[in-house]
C-alpha cells in the first residue's frame, strides 16, 4: 500500500512518460516497464492502473486499439496523443518544480 | 471525443464490460506467462469487480446508461399494458394534433411577421369616430390627399405607406411577344392591390426579375404606367416565363406595363389575400379625390426611433391633420347638419403595431381562432388527465416495487427519472402521430373557409415556430403526465409500503379530483359546442324571405358602360334560351359583397339619422326571386329611376310609421329628384344574414339623368331561374349567349344564390363543425377516464366490498358507496364548469348567432350528454360492484 501511496499523482507521469519512449504498449506491459525503468522500486498496482488507463483515454492523452498477438489471444496497447505529448509536459514540469520544493525543503530544514 | 465516446459506449453497456474483463484477462495471462503465480496476480488486481465498476464509469457516461435503462424498463412497461398505452397514445395524440393544428393556423394568421425588413416598426393607422347615423364606427380607409398631407406632417419619424385592398379584379393581358391579345373574352381575375411607390424599398425587398415600383412611379398621370406582379402570381399564371417583364395588363380602360417581379416571400400585407398585381396609388382615378376613402395607411417607424416616446406626438400631429383636412374638404360631407359634421370630424386616431399585417380575415378569424385553439387545449387537457389517471394507477399498483427499490438504496431522484420517462415515452409516441394529424387537419381546416371562387390563400409552413411549440408541448405534456406520479413515487414510505399499509385511499382521492377537472372541462367544450352549433342551425334556418331555388347568378360587367336598352336585349336572349324560366336584372345579387347606402329625405326635410340601402332591380326581379308583395304593384318597364320605388316592410315602418305608403314619396338627399313608392314587398336579409333587417328600397334599373336621357350601367348581375335542378348546368350556355351579343357586355362570375347564401355561414359551419368534433372527442375521452377510474376503485375495494356484503350491506347500499363520490365530483365538475363556460362565452358572444349564453337549453344539453355518459361509463363498475362474490373474495385473501 505505501508504494502505491508514493506513486499517488504520479502514476499518470509515469505511464505518459513510457507511453512517449515505446508507443503500443499493452497493460502488463506498461506495468513492467514502470518497474524495470525504476529499479523494482516503483510498482503501479493493478488495481489502479487500468482505471487510470481508461480515464487518460477518455481525456484523449492516450488511444488504445486491440491488436492480435502471436497467440491469438487479443491485447488493448496503449499510445500517446498529440493532447498527451502537451500533458505530459505539463505533468513533466509540474513534477521537477515539486520535487525542487521538497529538495529545497529537506536541504535547508 | 471523450464525451462522444462516453455517449456511445453508454448505449453498449455489455459490450463494455466484456471489453475491460478481456484486457484484464489478457493482464493475468501475461503476468503468469511471465512467471508469476495466478493467485497472487488476482490479489493484486483486488477485486475484478470493483476494476470493472471504476473503468466502466470512467468510460461510459452513467447517467445516459441509467436514462437508456431506464426508458427500455418503461418501454417494457408500456408494452405490458398494450390496450390502455394504445388509447393513452391516440387521445394524447388527438389533443396534442389539434393543438398544433390550432397554433399553426393562430400563428400563420395572426402572429407571424410579414416577411419583410423591420415588421417590428410597422404600424397601421385607423380611426374612431361617431358616424352621420349617430353611432360610433370604425374606419381604416383614407383618401389619398389626405395620406399625402400625413405623410408630410410625419415624414422625419416615419415613413407612411398607402396600400389598398387586394381586391378581386377583372384584368387582361398583353404579353410581349405574342401578339396585340385582343383580350375582349381573355378577361380574368386577380387580387390587384394599389401600394405607394416608397413601399417595396421601406419593406427592403428585392425583385427577383426586373426592378420594383419606385416613388417616381407613384404620380397620378404619370407617362409610363407601370405595374410589379408577385412571385407566385408569375409562378402559376406565367410558369416563370421571364417574358413576362415588359407585358401589359388591362384594367378597365388603363393599361400597365409590367417592370418586375416581387420577391417569392412575399404576397402582399393582407394575411389570406396573396396579392397577385401591385399597382402605383396615384394611378387609381381615386387617388385625386378629396372624399374618397378607399386605402389603408401603414406606418413605418424609422430606425433607431423608439415607439413609446414618439407614437404619441406623432399621433397628436396625425389627429390634427385629419381634422384639418376634414374641415377643409368641402365635398366631404355634402348634405350633412353642421353639427354632425363637427361631430363627424371629432375623430380618435390609433396606431396598432402590424408586424403580422392587417386583414378582414384576421379580423373576423380572430375569435374563432381563439376559441378554436381553446377547445383543442381543453380536449389535450382530459387527454392528458385520462393518462394521469392511468399512470397513477399503474405506481399505485407498483408502490411495493418502488418501496423495495428506494430500501435497497435506489435514489429518489433515480425514481423520478424513471416514471418521468415513461412518461415522455408516451409523448414522444403520441407527438409523432399527433404531428401527422396536425399536418393533414390545419390545411383541411382552412379549406373550410373557402369560398369557392375566392380561396383563401395562407401559408402554413411547418417552420421552427411550429416545432418549437410542439416542444414546448411535449414537455409541458411530460410534466403534466408524470409529475404527479412521479412525486407519489418518490414519496413512497418504504417501510409502510411493504407492510402493505400505505394509504390505499390516497391515490383514490387523486382520481376523484382528476374526474372534477375532466367533467368541468368537458363541460366547457360542450357547452361551446352546443352554442356554435345552435348559432348555425339558426343561420341556416333563419327564413330568408327569398327563394334561392334554381337561380343562377351572371355577374356581368360593360366596360365604360351600356345603356339599359342593351342590358334589357341581352336578358330577352337569355330568356329565349331553352331550360330558362325568367331572366331579372339587378345591380348586385342579395348577399353578395356588395352594398351601398343611401340618405333619405322625406318632403325635403334634413336626412334621417337612420341611413337605407337600395338595390336597383328590372321588372320581374321580385318574382324570379318570389318576394311577395304586400300591396302595391312591381316595377314595368315605363318605370324610371329617380321616378318608382319599392319599399321594404322595415322601410314602411322606419319611415311612414302608422301610414299607407303607397302613393308617398322621398327623395336620396335634400335636393335630389323625388321617388314615388309604388309598392311594398316582404322584409329580406339583403347583405348580411347575421343582421336585424334595415330598412330597404328598390328603384329601377333604368336609371336616367337630370335630362331624363337614360344613362349607362357599367355591371349588373343577370338572375336567371332555370327549369333544371342545378342551375349551373346552363352557365356554359348562357355565359355563350352573352358574349355572342357583341354588345360590350361580359360575364365576369357565375354563381348561384344558393351559394351565396351559403358563403354567408362559412365560419358558423366552420366553428360548428370543428366544435361538434372537439365535443364528441371530450365526451368520449372524459366517458373512458369515469369508466377507467370506476373500474380501478372497484377493483381496490373489493374486499371491502366482499366484507359489506357479507355482513349484510343491500345492493342499494354497494351501489350508493360505489357511486356516491363520482357523483359528488360530477356535480362539483359541472358547476365549475358552468362557471368557467359563462366566462368563455362571454369571449366568443360575437360569434353566436341569436344563442345566449344564459339560455337554459344551452346549459342544460351538455349536462344531459354528461350525465349520460357517466351513467354509460359507471355502469359496468357498478354492476361489478353488485356482482361481487363475498365468499369467493374472502377465501382469496
Amino acid at each position: 500500500m505505501a508504494k502505491t501511496d508514493a506513486l499517488q499523482g504520479s502514476l499518470d507521469l509515469l505511464v505518459l512518460k513510457i507511453l512517449s519512449r515505446r508507443p503500443r504498449l499493452h497493460g502488463y506491459a506498461i506495468m513492467a516497464a514502470i518497474a524495470n525503468t525504476s529499479g523494482e522500486v516503483l510498482r503501479a498496482e493493478e488495481g489502479s492502473l487500468y482505471p487510470a488507463l481508461h480515464r487518460m483515454e477518455e481525456a484523449g492523452w492516450i488511444r488504445a486499439e486491440w491488436i492480435k498477438k502471436e497467440t491469438g489471444r487479443r491485447a488493448r496497447v496503449y499510445e500517446l496523443t498529440a493532447e498527451g505529448k502537451k500533458q505530459l509536459g505539463a505533468e513533466e514540469s509540474r513534477w521537477q518544480a515539486v520535487s525542487l520544493a521538497i529538495n529545497r525543503v529537506l536541504r535547508e530544514a | 471525443m471523450g464525451f462522444w465516446s462516453r455517449l456511445v459506449n453508454a448505449t453498449r453497456g455489455e459490450r463494455l464490460n466484456q471489453e475491460i474483463d478481456e484486457e484484464i484477462q489478457a493482464h493475468m495471462d501475461e503476468a503468469v506467462a511471465s512467471g508469476r503465480d495466478a493467485e497472487e496476480v488476482r490479489r493484486a488486481f483486488g477485486s475484478t469487480t470493483r476494476v470493472r465498476e471504476v473503468s466502466h464509469g470512467v468510460r461510459a457516461a452513467e447517467w445516459l446508461e441509467s436514462l437508456l435503462a431506464d426508458v427500455r424498463f418503461g418501454w417494457r412497461q408500456l408494452c405490458r399494458t398494450k390496450v390502455s398505452t394504445a388509447a393513452a397514445v391516440l387521445s394524447l395524440a388527438l389533443g396534442i394534433g389539434s393543438c398544433v393544428a390550432a397554433f399553426r393556423l393562430i400563428d400563420a394568421l395572426l402572429w407571424k411577421p410579414l416577411p419583410i425588413a423591420g415588421a417590428s416598426r410597422l404600424y397601421f393607422l385607423s380611426s374612431k369616430m361617431v358616424g352621420f347615423n349617430g353611432k360610433p364606427m370604425e374606419d381604416s380607409y383614407w383618401s389619398t390627399p389626405e395620406f399625402e398631407q400625413m405623410r408630410e406632417a410625419v415624414k422625419d419619424q416615419a415613413d407612411l405607406i398607402g396600400i389598398s385592398g387586394a381586391d378581386r379584379t377583372d384584368i387582361s393581358w398583353a404579353l410581349r411577344g405574342a401578339g396585340n391579345g385582343s383580350g375582349a373574352d381573355d378577361i380574368e381575375k386577380a387580387h390587384v392591390a394599389y401600394v405607394s411607390g416608397n413601399m417595396f424599398s421601406l419593406f427592403g425587398l428585392k425583385p427577383v426579375l426586373g426592378r420594383l415600383l419606385m416613388p417616381a412611379d407613384d404620380r397620378s398621370g404619370a407617362a409610363n404606367p407601370f405595374a410589379v406582379i408577385s412571385w407566385d402570381y408569375w409562378n402559376h399564371r406565367f410558369g416563370r416565363d421571364p417574358n413576362v417583364v415588359g407585358s401589359s395588363v388591362h384594367i378597365d380602360d388603363q393599361t400597365f406595363e409590367v417592370i418586375g417581379v416581387g420577391p417569392r416571400s412575399f404576397t402582399g400585407t393582407e394575411k389570406g389575400v396573396d396579392t397577385d398585381v401591385f399597382l402605383p396609388l396615384n394611378l387609381n382615378r381615386s387617388a385625386t379625390h378629396e372624399d374618397t376613402s378607399w386605402h389603408h395607411i401603414f406606418l413605418m417607424l424609422k430606425p433607431g426611433e423608439s415607439a413609446a416616446t414618439v407614437l404619441g406626438p406623432m399621433l397628436q400631429h396625425l389627429s390634427a391633420v385629419n381634422h384639418a383636412f376634414g374641415s377643409a374638404c368641402s365635398t366631404c360631407h355634402r348634405g350633412e347638419t353642421k353639427e354632425a359634421i363637427e361631430r363627424f370630424l371629432n375623430q380618435t386616431l390609433s396606431l396598432q403595431p402590424a408586424s403580422a399585417g392587417m386583414s378582414d380575415l384576421q379580423k373576423e378569424y380572430r375569435r374563432l381562432l381563439g376559441a378554436l385553439g381553446l377547445l383543442a387545449a381543453l380536449v389535450l387537457l382530459i387527454a392528458c388527465v385520462n393518462v394521469t389517471n392511468m399512470m397513477t394507477a399503474q405506481a399505485a399498483a407498483r408502490a411495493h416495487e418502488m418501496a423495495l427499490r428506494i430500501s435497497i438504496g435506489a435514489g429518489r431522484r433515480r425514481l423520478v427519472q424513471l416514471i418521468l420517462c415513461q412518461s415522455a415515452l408516451l409523448a414522444v409516441l403520441a407527438s409523432g402521430l399527433g404531428a401527422l394529424f396536425a399536418a393533414w387537419a390545419a390545411p383541411f381546416v382552412l379549406s373550410l373557409v373557402n369560398p369557392p371562387d375566392n380561396p383563401v390563400r395562407l401559408a402554413l409552413p411547418a417552420d421552427w415556430r411550429v416545432l418549437l411549440f410542439g416542444f414546448g408541448l411535449i414537455v409541458l405534456i411530460v410534466l403534466l403526465l408524470g409529475l404527479l406520479p412521479a412525486m407519489r413515487a418518490s414519496a413512497v414510505r418504504p417501510v409502510a409500503a411493504l407492510k402493505g399499509g400505505e394509504d390505499p385511499h390516497s391515490s383514490r382521492r387523486l382520481m376523484r379530483g382528476s374526474i372534477a377537472l375532466q367533467v368541468a372541462f368537458c363541460f366547457l367544450v360542450l357547452f361551446l359546442s352546443a352554442m356554435f352549433v345552435t348559432s348555425f342551425e339558426r343561420l341556416q334556418n333563419r327564413p330568408l324571405g327569398f327563394s334561392t331555388d334554381r337561380l343562377l347568378l351572371l355577374e356581368t360587367v360593360a366596360g365604360k358602360g351600356q345603356l339599359p336598352v342593351v342590358w334589357s336585349q341581352t336578358a330577352e336572349a337569355l330568356r329565349a334560351a331553352p331550360g330558362v324560366d325568367s331572366v331579372a336584372i339587378a345591380s348586385w345579387p342579395l348577399l353578395g359583397r356588395i352594398r351601398i347606402n343611401s340618405d333619405i329625405s322625406i318632403n325635403g326635410a334634413p336626412p334621417s339619422p337612420t341611413p337605407a340601402f337600395f338595390l336597383n332591380v328590372s321588372p320581374g326581379w321580385f318574382a324570379t326571386m318570389k318576394i311577395p308583395p304586400i300591396s302595391g304593384r312591381e316595377f314595368n318597364a315605363q318605370d324610371t329611376s329617380p321616378g318608382a320605388a319599392i319599399v321594404s316592410e322595415t322601410f314602411a315602418k322606419t319611415y311612414f310609421p302608422g301610414q299607407d305608403p303607397i302613393g308617398r314619396t322621398f327623395q336620396r338627399g335634400v335636393h335630389e329628384p323625388i321617388n314615388k313608392i309604388v309598392g311594398v314587398v316582404h322584409d329580406v336579409p339583403d347583405h348580411d344574414l347575421r343582421e336585424s333587417i334595415l330598412p330597404v328600397f328598390y328603384v329601377p334599373i333604368n336609371t336616367v339623368n337630370d335630362n331624363f336621357a337614360p344613362s349607362a350601367l357599367g355591371f349588373s348581375t343577370f338572375v336567371i331561374h332555370t327549369q333544371s335542378e342545378n342551375p349551373l348546368a346552363l352557365a356554359g350556355t348562357l355565359r355563350q349567349i352573352v358574349a355572342q351579343q357583341h354588345n360590350g357586355l361580359r360575364v365576369s362570375n357565375v354563381t348561384t344564390q344558393l351559394e351565396l347564401v351559403r358563403d354567408q355561414t362559412i365560419r358558423e359551419r366552420m366553428i360548428a363543425m370543428l366544435a361538434a368534433f372537439f365535443a364528441v372527442v371530450a365526451l368520449l375521452l372524459a366517458g373512458v377516464g369515469l369508466y377507467a377510474v370506476l373500474s380501478y376503485s372497484v377493483l381496490q375495494r373489493r374486499r371491502e366490498i366482499g366484507i359489506r356484503m357479507a355482513i349484510g350491506a343491500s345492493r342499494v347500499g354497494i351501489v350508493r358507496i360505489v357511486t356516491l363520490d363520482v357523483l359528488l365530483m360530477l356535480l362539483l365538475g359541472g358547476c365549475a364548469g358552468v362557471a368557467l363556460g359563462l366566462g368563455a362565452a362571454r369571449y366568443v358572444a360575437s360569434l353566436f348567432y341569436q344563442v345566449k349564453a344564459t339560455d337554459a337549453a344551452m346549459i342544460a344539453m351538455p349536462a344531459i350528454a354528461l350525465l349520460l355518459t357517466a351513467l354509460l361509463a359507471t355502469l359496468p363498475a357498478v354492476l361489478r360492484a353488485v356482482r361481487t362474490d363475498p365468499t369467493e373474495i374472502l377465501r382469496a385473501e
